[in-house]
């Protein structure tokens, strides 16, 4: 067991943990944060993204002992901020939920790619959600869903 | 006052799933939870001789047959019962069920399952279609390793072919598919109130119930299921699941406490059942004009090694086997066989995608032998209304194939570049049409499911729907809610509909066959419309209502004759492709679609579900590829068990046709898994196009392209 600090969600926290421990792990069982999901445990699938120091990290691949020190956040941080409602609210006109077990990454996976470049072609949006699985919508309204965050979001981009 | 019922509006579960609120079944926490693992068989056939299992620590459990409760049974109570909850004498296949480890720490558990030493008597296994038909290694059931059997006629086939001038034959296969839902199978099983309580990601919470009453051998009403946020099924979670449930209402029984068992991605895509996958040989013979005057089908699916649910698949198999056209003469036979591959279930299509496929791509090579362009040469039969069907019922549905046709033509530009490509080495383009029966089949619905819907005035101006049907991620709880909260004249958001718990709600049936629109929104609608009526007599007014099979129909289980289905869904897909010349690699263009979903109940739900059905479909063609090696799948993980990314396909641009089912609610027909019947034929035809040789098999992989272009 080892004593971390780090930022979870704009607070700093402590927490005695095997630094081993998958950093999902420690999000889910630990704080209680089930936004994010285990759909694979390998790093393919995407649906536990969460940002660590504002890049996008499978956090089923992230040993904690990693994140001493540096700044995480999770879904359920993002959609507390301007930027995160923006794509909630988008990607729900959208209709870009259909199952939800991958939203929360999408979610992620949006954000940052709106974070990096505010007026993405339609090829971009696909290669930053290549890296999430959904078996549900064929990605065709996730497309939609980031490109209505995009017109909306001018104000918060 | 109000729009359109296909108006789009939010779902009712949009925002709970964006914000990760809505918690699924491993985000429950439960107090002094215990964890379970499954031992299971490593050997796909063998008789068991001894299971040695060392002396467990305090607090852990070792499940297996014996803790079956007096008058329970050691069978599942699937469609058939012929799946063992725990294996006794002998294994099947890999991966069957031995017994539940049960304990605290799943570290422990995973040690005490590598100290538990099986010693087995190996026999010769049978995996393929082939192997399974030969009774390699002795036959697994009955006298010839057949489940089941059916022949369908119509017409005078053997004289047809008797005075044919040219027969042209093929034979199509069809692979396994994983279901690949994003949260894998799971569930947990707690004693409440003097009942074993399931809490689990499913679409049919009924059908655990049964499976469980019958292991434990208790009324059903003593078992009590409450669906959870399910992340996906696709038929996944339709019969599977019960061989989950099964085996941990036995340890929850003895033990008393919480238990959960969720399964892990490598054990969820090694050790859950997958799309049969199926050998279908046609024979069409011509006269000397090049008219169809006659077809023999030949379909069979491998089943693996218990039968479940696959003769009904097999049902749907031949009776979509010659597709959406109007043949004068037909023999199908259709057989389900047993081999030692882990059991084939239910997914999405539930067998009509195998039968689809070969009669789709069939009729391409037809025309293509006799130098007809495929499109043309299909609408020359397809299906009208009032011809004879398969099953020699008059086709009583409204068909708009040719409309469906026009439509997609125009969008696609199908007719000009089929000729234009016929000369181009790098481009195909493909056509396929389908149709799909909604509802189960024949009388089922009323014969078999009987489904109930209840409504109900509560408080402040809000109805609750009570129904076991589920949300599964294709829209359900925002289309049933927009369905009553029409008739009620109330918003959709005023609906109450809670995920179904067994002991709050009727049997309204599966969430399975395209039913859950078509028919529980039919009933929705009639509870609404006298709850609307009897609105005044107060808070806690309750209408209910039962199916009733539409007039007219007719149908006899026994010969699979008569109205085979309710009704129909109809679909058209084109799809582009282009070659790699140095890769062999395909990629995909373009992909149009047309469909006749009757009214859709809401446009945006619809077309994610037309999106998310053929691209599903694409992937089963061109990259899903599922192979077994030694009675195990060799792919196991989502990195060589490839599904779609949003690199693979380009977008999918699609149309509807309207076309009003009279008794489907406002309209509406069956509309989830139609979308995945026309997009493999099409892919496999459009390839086919591109490199000029016949494609019969899918995934249609880089190295079967080299291979073909080579010869």
């Amino acid at each position: 067991m080892k004593k971390l600090d780090f930022i979870l969600n704009g607070e700093q926290v402590t927490l005695a943990a095997d630094p081993l421990k998958r950093l999902l792990d420690v999000l889910r069982e630990d704080f209680n944060l089930t936004g994010i999901k285990e759909g694979c445990g390998e790093g393919e699938c995407g649906a536990c993204l969460v940002l660590l120091d504002g890049n996008l990290v499978n956090s089923c691949l992230i040993p904690v002992g990693v994140v001493e020190g540096h700044d995480v956040v999770t879904p359920e941080g993002l959609v507390e901020t301007e930027r995160g409602k923006c794509i909630v609210e988008a990607f729900a006109d959208a209709g870009a939920v259909q199952c939800g077990f991958c939203t929360p990454g999408m979610v992620m996976a949006a954000a940052s790619l709106l974070e990096t470049s505010c007026n993405p072609t339609q090829e971009e949006i696909r290669k930053a959600i290549s890296g999430n699985l959904c078996r549900c919508t064929g990605y065709d309204l996730i497309v939609e869903g980031i490109k209505e965050a995009m017109k909306r979001g001018k104000e918060v981009w | 006052m109000q729009g359109k019922i296909s108006d789009p509006v939010r779902r009712a579960d949009a925002i709970e799933k964006l914000t990760g609120k809505a918690r699924y079944i491993s985000d429950f926490e439960f107090e002094t939870l215990l964890f379970a693992r499954v031992l299971r068989s490593d050997r796909p056939r063998a008789r068991i001789l001894e299971i040695s299992v060392p002396e467990l620590p305090d607090g852990y459990y070792y499940i297996d047959a014996r803790d079956i409760p007096e008058g329970g049974r050691n069978n599942i109570q699937m469609i058939k019962d012929d799946w063992p909850v725990f294996a006794e004498d002998e294994v099947r296949y890999c991966g069957e069920t031995l017994a539940l480890i049960v304990g605290p720490l799943k570290e422990k558990i995973l040690e005490i399952l590598s100290e538990i030493k099986v010693t087995y008597d190996d026999l010769e296994p049978a995996f393929t279609i082939e192997e399974g038909l030969a009774c390699k290694g002795g036959a697994i059931v009955g006298d010839d390793n057949i489940f089941g059997r059916y022949h369908l006629v119509k017409g005078d086939p053997a004289s047809a072919f008797k005075g044919a001038a040219r027969i042209i034959e093929g034979t199509y296969r069809t692979g396994f598919q994983e279901h690949l839902y994003l949260e894998p199978q799971g569930m947990v099983g707690t004693w409440e109130e003097e009942k074993c309580t399931l809490y689990a990601s499913v679409q049919c919470p009924f059908y655990i119930r049964k499976a469980v009453a019958g292991a434990l051998g208790v009324p059903a009403t003593e078992v009590r299921v409450k669906q959870t946020i399910t992340g996906g099924a696709f038929g996944g979670k339709e019969h599977f699941p019960d061989v989950i449930a099964a085996p941990l209402a036995v340890a929850v029984n003895k033990i008393r406490k919480p238990i959960q068992l969720v399964f892990e991605r490598i054990e969820d895509i090694t050790y859950t059942s997958k799309r049969h996958p199926s050998r279908i040989t046609i024979k069409t013979a011509l006269d000397g004009e090049n008219n169809i005057v006659g077809m023999d089908v030949d379909s069979v699916v491998n089943g693996g090694g218990y039968e479940s649910s696959s003769l009904i698949v097999l049902q749907r198999a031949i009776l979509h086997g010659i597709g959406v056209y109007n043949i004068p003469n037909v023999h199908i036979r259709g057989r389900a066989v047993a081999t030692n591959t882990f059991p084939s279930d239910a997914f999405r299509g539930f067998g009509a995608p195998q039968g689809l496929f070969a009669i789709e791509v069939h009729m391409s090579q037809v025309a293509r032998d006799i130098g007809l362009p495929p499109a043309e040469f299909k609408r020359k039969y397809f299906i009208k209304t009032g011809d004879i069907t398969i099953t020699n019922a008059t086709m009583k549905d409204e068909v708009c194939l040719g409309e469906m046709f026009r439509k997609v033509d125009e969008l696609s530009g199908y007719s000009k570049k089929v000729k234009a490509y016929d000369h181009d080495p790098l481009k195909g383009i493909g056509i396929a049409f389908v149709n799909h029966g909604g509802g189960f089949t024949g009388n089922g619905e009323q014969s078999i499911i009987k489904a109930v819907v209840e409504m109900e005035r509560l408080e402040d101006g809000r109805a609750g729907l009570y129904v076991s049907t589920v949300e599964m991620g294709q829209g359900l709880q925002t289309v049933l809610r927009k369905i009553a909260a029409r008739e009620l004249g109330c918003d959709y958001r005023d609906i109450v509909y809670d995920n179904p718990d067994t002991d709050k709600v009727p049997d309204s049936g599966p969430t399975v066959a395209s039913r859950s629109t078509m028919v529980v929104g039919s009933l929705v609608q009639q509870c609404a419309k006298e709850l609307k009526g009897r609105w005044a007599e107060g808070v806690g007014t309750r209408t209910r209502k039962q199916y009733r099979h539409p007039e007219g129909l007719e149908w006899d289980q026994a010969t699979l004759q008569g109205d085979a289905y309710p009704s129909y869904s109809w679909g058209v897909n084109v799809v582009e492709v282009a070659l790699d010349p140095v890769t062999y690699e395909i990629e995909t263009r373009h992909i149009w679609s047309v469909f006749d979903v009757g009214v859709p109940m809401d446009e945006k739900i619809m077309s994610g579900q037309v999106s998310g059905g053929v691209i599903q479909a694409l992937g089963y063609a061109a990259i899903e590829k599922c192979e077994i090696e030694n009675g195990r799948f060799r792919q196991h993980t989502m990195a060589d068990y490839s599904i779609p990314t949003s690199m693979d396909f380009p977008e999918t641009r699609n149309a509807f046709i309207e076309n009003p089912y009279e008794f489907g609610p406002y309209g509406a027909k069956g509309a989830g898994e139609v979308v995945f019947d026309a997009a493999a034929p099409a892919y496999a035809d459009a390839v086919g196009h591109l490199i000029g040789r016949k494609i019969c098999e899918i995934p249609v992989m880089p190295e079967k392209v080299m291979e073909a272009l080579r010869k």
